[in-house]
């Protein structure tokens, strides 16, 4: 129950090197591990445009780590990140709330469409080849559209 | 009386009076203002997961200055808007989508 999902996205400078990164990463994991979290997952995205400068840099090194622990991991994790002068970036945000909705409201609209179409007769699942065929675009009113006024 | 006499004398009256005319035809030609009824993305699409990190999903509605697109221009719905309008400030925040542009 206590544990949480957080993910942590921090940006390095695009001058760091994979070695540097992975150190990065080690000492994440160091901490998380002291405080009895566990790192689900971890994507480098690698560099990108920053869509504004940071301190002189226009590109960035991205990654992600998705955490799952207390909320006094993260804590600790934010002030020694906010320490570091390597990263230039950092952001914490908890997600597992967020993502139990989106599961929810996921499965109620699967289940609902079957209940309905069990009801009319149909198979459970949407057969290949039914309903509107994809890529015909039905806007053959279209020419109306806004083309009135003045 | 005297004050809508005095108005209609004006110019505006006027001008009134001469665009009356067309617009009666157009109204008989069925040339009433037409706009094409805006439907929330996110509903339409399916999509409940509205993500910080899914910059292709969120691009069009940061225009060009880097604000967020109003409701009434892009059409999303109220609950749409808000999981947006989070999504996009903590994009923000780590330089995916940009504060301000010129």
């Amino acid at each position: 129950m206590s544990d949480r999902q957080y993910e942590l996205v921090y940006i390095l400078p695009p001058d760091t090197t994979e070695q540097q990164v992975a150190e990065l990463h080690g000492q994440v994991e160091a901490v998380v591990s002291r405080m009895h979290g566990q790192i689900e997952k971890t994507e480098n995205w690698g560099r990108k445009r920053l869509a504004y400068e940071i301190g002189h840099n226009k590109e960035g090194v991205y990654v992600l780590e998705v955490i799952n622990g207390s909320g006094e991991l993260m804590k600790e994790l934010d002030r020694r990140l906010k320490v570091m002068d390597q990263v230039i970036r950092h952001m914490v945000v908890r997600v597992d709330e967020e993502k139990k909705v989106v599961d929810r409201t996921q499965t109620r609209r699967r289940t609902t469409s079957e209940r309905r179409r069990v009801k009319r007769g149909l198979p459970p699942q949407r057969q290949p080849g039914e309903g509107r065929p994809a890529g015909e675009p039905d806007d053959s009113e279209d020419d109306r559209f806004d083309g009135v006024e003045g | 009386m005297p004050f809508g006499q005095g108005r209609s004398g004006g110019g505006g009256g006027g001008r009134g009076r001469g665009d009356k005319k067309p617009t009666d035809k157009e109204k008989g030609q069925r040339r009433t203002l037409f706009r094409r009824r805006k439907v929330c993305k996110f509903c339409a699409d399916k999509i409940d997961d509205i993500n910080y990190k899914d910059v292709k999903l969120i691009g069009p509605f940061v225009p060009e200055r880097g604000k967020i697109l109003p409701r009434r221009i892009s059409g999303t719905c109220a609950m749409h808007q808000r999981k947006l309008q989070t999504a996009i400030k903590r994009a923000r925040q780590i330089a995916l989508v940009p504060y301000v542009t010129d």
